[in-house]
């Protein structure tokens, strides 16, 4: 073995970079092993055609928390936004479009009723994220065990659910339980309007609106929205390479080591304790603790292998539900694309063409029998509106989350791929006419390219549903939860341990942590 | 009254419950108490004639079981070994082709899933034999090894032929050398234009082995060996000799000595192997194997439970008795007891809370027993005994001598 480090982390993703701050930070020395040439994860900024570049799977920052940016001086490493506090504006194949906000309706045609109740239900829903919110900083308690620590971490959700009130926890109890097209249907009338809101409980997911668990990540997608005054939604200078971009600097500045494109092989081990990584042109590095940001079926399946894990946790493992039904388009454009009914100035915000939960549920339809959806459901947004860095001047570079794009497509991605991006771009000239005209490049990227290019599993989004079978103390499952695994030394950093997905930080963070708070000191 | 039913219709009516064994037509012709239980979906005989008569066969002379309804998987690859290694909690490297060992395995809380025999048939080729059904266990296990497991319950049928006379039984049979097979050893001999499967096991401490056939040579593997066998005394014995004769030699049972941990409803109820005696089987010095974790810890903060034989004083079976120290607290019960004929002693196995059963516990069996109606309670002393009740040593010798 040539080298040795105190910690070796698998994968340069954002939660490997934060956890590799943290500790680097604490004296430990770190180096990150990252199979791609460059860091990031899924939240990087690359080009997909010479001069037009975008976040190539990540695109909106929503959920990135306030501690981790002043913890680790992320401003002062070069991050800053282009945009901030996006509005969504629901889009209308006929122009009548309505811009929602954090506590307001624009828009022709919304009832009363509607706008009334719009505020008062996002301020409840914002209580409730305010519950689920509390448990993200900490470690998720364990199930059957007397530990002082788990003890508390149980007490103080309970205490948190209590401290609602008893309306409030009655009423968290009965949403959680049904789905958001329930619970969207008994309080709005208007279908754009619960056609969007219900997109956001879906994006990311296995799921359609009347899906079980659907208010649950309505809530974890909000959380986002507790850390600001309006949408919480930005789009950073430079797309979402800028947020590993300075995660990057603040690391290397902290003393973390950083090599790229060095995929691990495997995880090693002497018995049943992790004792390195070898690389895949067979490089040994050795390192007293090793982390994991690959997902945990890759970390465990892959890296550990099945044979070196108990088989009821291998089990487990391979039972965690992991296929993405999101894909990714990116359209070079040679100017703007004009929607119907959309004003210029309104162009740079977050669009989204989800025109009533029905729509919605029958895009989810589709792929729950291995078929893309005919009529997809998206998130839009051009970013080189506010980011010229992007795109030659005077052109423009589009970026959208198409749902559903079933990992398993039963035809095949590589017979279909075409089609179903000429099926998208058709979808978006409905609404802005004249689109495909103006497209000088563009990319699809399936779930099984996510996967590819990213190394996540099935190429999902959360690196495992965020269900209540496999979240908090169950995510990604037992045994695993509090980011120590069955293998001793062997952490896990990323989005598939709590609290989940999204350029969000806290499974990094969360995962230093422990890792403190088990290991002896560096 | 109705026309008596022909074999097949038996059989089509055992189908819907329970399957008739390869020996079920023999067994049925034999069977003079009609006294049938359900094993694993199959119908066996519990009790032939009487109870004294095929204890005394296995002990004194030979007698036949049908062991055809045990689980029986078929483990290939050239990672086999590999993947027992994880499975058990024994090192199996010892395991070479022609062999036959013990084994305990267990989920990751290093609970018992079960114990049972591994056969290594041939390179590349062994066969899992136990009393409980694991595929799922056992395809679960094989993730990330080049392995194939293949349940082969029903393609193989078995007989153990236990007892002082069995091998002259099968010398008798034409199965030439035999005697020179050691315990726990396998050979195949040609039978019936198909191979018979030998090996030296059983389930009663003594000298013995299991036949195991291809179900449409199971009839005339039994008839040969009745007619071997007639001079040499042999008898079927049922479920109830073979209980009998395993307390006797101190074995545990599944369902019965521990709950098979995939079966538990409550997970903390389920028992180690040091907590079942079979700390000996549990080899730490290999890298990796279901529980290892679990049972490591064991080792260092200690077990719950351990597991004791008793002997027992007077002649009442304790069956499910309650077992008090000397201070009238309730420290265990026994799991499986009786009379035994050939120790002369009253007999029993046991799970004892920690720390009790150690040398020196003064030990009580709760017994009740009922004469006429008349209820009366005793509170037996019971004395701890370290090995098994009754081990001739034939049931080592190789060759054996000609009783
Ligand atoms: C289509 C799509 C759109 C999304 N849009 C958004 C969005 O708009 N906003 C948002 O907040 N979130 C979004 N997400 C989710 C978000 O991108 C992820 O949840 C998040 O980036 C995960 O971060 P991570 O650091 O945990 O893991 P990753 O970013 O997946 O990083 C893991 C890293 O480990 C590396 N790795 C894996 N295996 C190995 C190996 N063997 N050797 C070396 N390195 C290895 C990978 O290459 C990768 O760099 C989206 C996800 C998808 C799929």
């Amino acid at each position: 073995m040539s080298k040795r480090y105190d910690v070796i982390i698998v994968g340069a993703g954002h939660n490997g970079l934060v956890c590799a701050t943290y500790l680097a930070l604490a004296g430990y020395s770190v180096l990150v092993v990252e199979a791609n040439e460059r860091v990031g994860g899924a939240a990087i900024t690359r080009e997909f055609a010479p001069g037009y570049s975008v976040s190539a799977c990540a695109h909106l920052l929503f959920l990135l928390h306030p501690k981790i940016v002043a913890d680790l001086s992320l401003e002062r490493h070069g991050l800053k936004p282009a945009a901030t506090d996006l509005h969504t504006v629901a889009l209308a194949a006929d122009g009548a479009h309505l811009t929602l906000t954090a506590d307001a309706i624009d828009g022709n045609g919304v009832s009363t009723g509607d706008r009334a109740a719009y505020p008062l239900f996002l301020n409840k829903l914002r209580r409730f994220a305010g519950v689920l919110q509390k448990t993200f900083m900490t470690r998720p308690p364990r199930l059957a065990h007397k530990s002082m620590a788990d003890l508390t971490a149980l007490a103080k959700l309970g205490l948190s659910l209590r401290l609602l009130g008893r309306d409030d926890m009655r009423e968290l109890l009965r949403i959680g339980a049904i789905n958001i097209h329930d619970v969207l249907q008994e309080t709005f009338e208007n279908d754009l309007l619960k056609g969007a809101m219900g997109f956001d409980a879906v994006s990311g997911g296995n799921l359609g609106p009347r899906s079980p668990n659907t208010v649950l990540t309505c809530l974890y997608r909000l959380t986002g929205q507790l850390n600001s005054k309006g949408s919480g939604i930005s789009i950073p200078a430079g797309g979402m390479g800028a947020v590993t971009g300075s995660l990057r600097a603040g690391a290397e500045a902290a003393g973390v080591e950083i090599v790229t494109g060095t995929p691990v092989k495997r995880i090693l081990l002497d018995r049943d304790r992790a004792t390195g990584v070898e690389t895949s042109d067979g490089e040994r590095i050795s390192g007293a603790i090793v982390v994991s940001n690959a997902d945990p079926k890759t970390t465990f399946m892959k890296l550990v292998g099945a044979r070196n894990i108990e088989t009821g946790f291998a089990r487990r493992i391979d039972n965690i539900r992991m296929q993405g039904k999101a894909a990714k388009l990116h359209l070079a454009l040679d100017g703007p694309p004009t929607f119907r009914g959309l004003e210029q100035t309104q162009l740079g915000q977050r669009l989204v063409i989800a025109p009533s939960l029905n729509y919605v549920e029958r895009a989810f339809d589709c792929s729950k029998y291995g078929e893309y959806s005919n009529q997809p459901t998206m998130e839009i947004n051009i970013p080189s509106v506010h980011d010229d860095s992007l795109a030659p001047k005077g052109k423009h570079v589009l970026s959208a989350i198409i749902q559903y794009a079933p990992y398993n497509l039963r035809a095949g991605w590589d017979a279909e791929r075409a089609a179903f991006k000429q099926l998208i771009i058709d979808k978006l000239a409905e609404y802005a006419p004249g689109i495909e005209e103006r497209i000088i490049a563009s990319e699809l990227l399936t779930p099984p390219d996510i996967e590819k290019e990213f190394n996540i599993h099935g190429g999902h989004w959360h690196h495992g549903e965020c269900s209540p079978d496999q979240f908090m103390m169950l995510r990604p499952t037992p045994g695993a939860a509090q980011y120590a695994t069955p293998v001793a030394g062997l952490y896990l950093c990323g989005a598939g341990s709590h609290p989940g997905g999204g350029v969000l930080g806290l499974a990094g963070r969360n995962a230093s942590t422990e890792i403190l708070k088990r290991e002896k000191t560096p | 009254m109705t026309a008596p039913m022909t074999e097949p219709m038996i059989a089509r009516a055992a189908d819907k419950r329970v399957l008739p064994t390869p020996f079920h037509a023999r067994a049925s012709a034999l069977c003079q108490t009609n006294c049938w239980s359900s094993w694993n979906a199959y119908t066996v005989v519990d009790l032939y004639s009487t109870l004294e008569d095929e204890y005394f066969a296995i002990r004194n002379a030979t007698a036949a079981f049908d062991l055809t309804p045990m689980a029986k998987y078929r483990i290939s690859g050239k990672d086999g070994l590999a993947y027992l290694d994880k499975l058990m909690t024994r090192k199996m490297g010892k395991l070479t082709p022609g062999r036959v060992m013990y084994a305990a395995w267990c989920n990751d809380r290093g609970h018992v899933l079960d114990d049972g025999t591994v056969f290594h048939l041939d390179k590349n080729h062994w066969r899992l034999c136990s009393q409980e059904r694991h595929l799922d266990w056992l395809l679960a296990t094989a993730m990330g090894f080049d392995v194939e497991i293949h349940d082969e319950s029903a393609e193989v049928a078995g007989l153990a032929v236990q007892g002082p006379t069995s091998c002259r039984t099968l010398k008798a049979m034409n199965l030439e050398g035999i005697e020179n097979l050691k315990p726990f050893q396998l050979r195949y001999f040609p039978f019936d234009d198909t191979e018979l499967l030998v090996s030296r096991t059983g389930f009663t401490g003594d000298l013995g082995y299991e036949l195991w056939i291809e179900p449409a040579h199971a009839e005339k593997l039994w008839d040969a060996l009745f007619i071997a066998g007639k001079p040499h005394g042999i008898l079927p014995n049922g479920g109830q000799a073979l209980d009998m004769a395993r307390i006797e030699a101190g074995f545990i049972q599944a369902g019965v000595e521990f709950v098979p941990a995939a079966e538990l409803v409550r997970p903390d109820r389920g028992r180690s192997p040091f907590e079942l005696g079979l700390g000996w089987l549990v080899h730490f010095d290999k890298p990796i194997f279901n529980g290892r974790r679990a049972l490591l810890e064991e080792r260092e903060k200690g077990s719950r439970y351990r597991f004791v034989r008793l002997d027992i004083d007077g002649n009442k079976p304790g069956n499910e008795a309650f077992i008090y120290n000397g201070k009238k607290e309730i420290v265990g019960h026994i799991t499986s007891a009786t009379w035994s004929p050939s120790a002369k002693m009253n007999i029993a196995l046991a799970s004892l809370k920690m720390p009790w059963g150690r040398p020196g516990d003064e030990l009580y069996a709760e017994i009740y027993y009922n004469r006429e109606l008349q209820w009366n309670r005793l509170m037996a002393r019971c004395k701890v005994v370290n090995d098994a009740f009754f081990a001739p040593p034939r049931r080592r010798e190789t060759p054996p001598r000609d009783y």
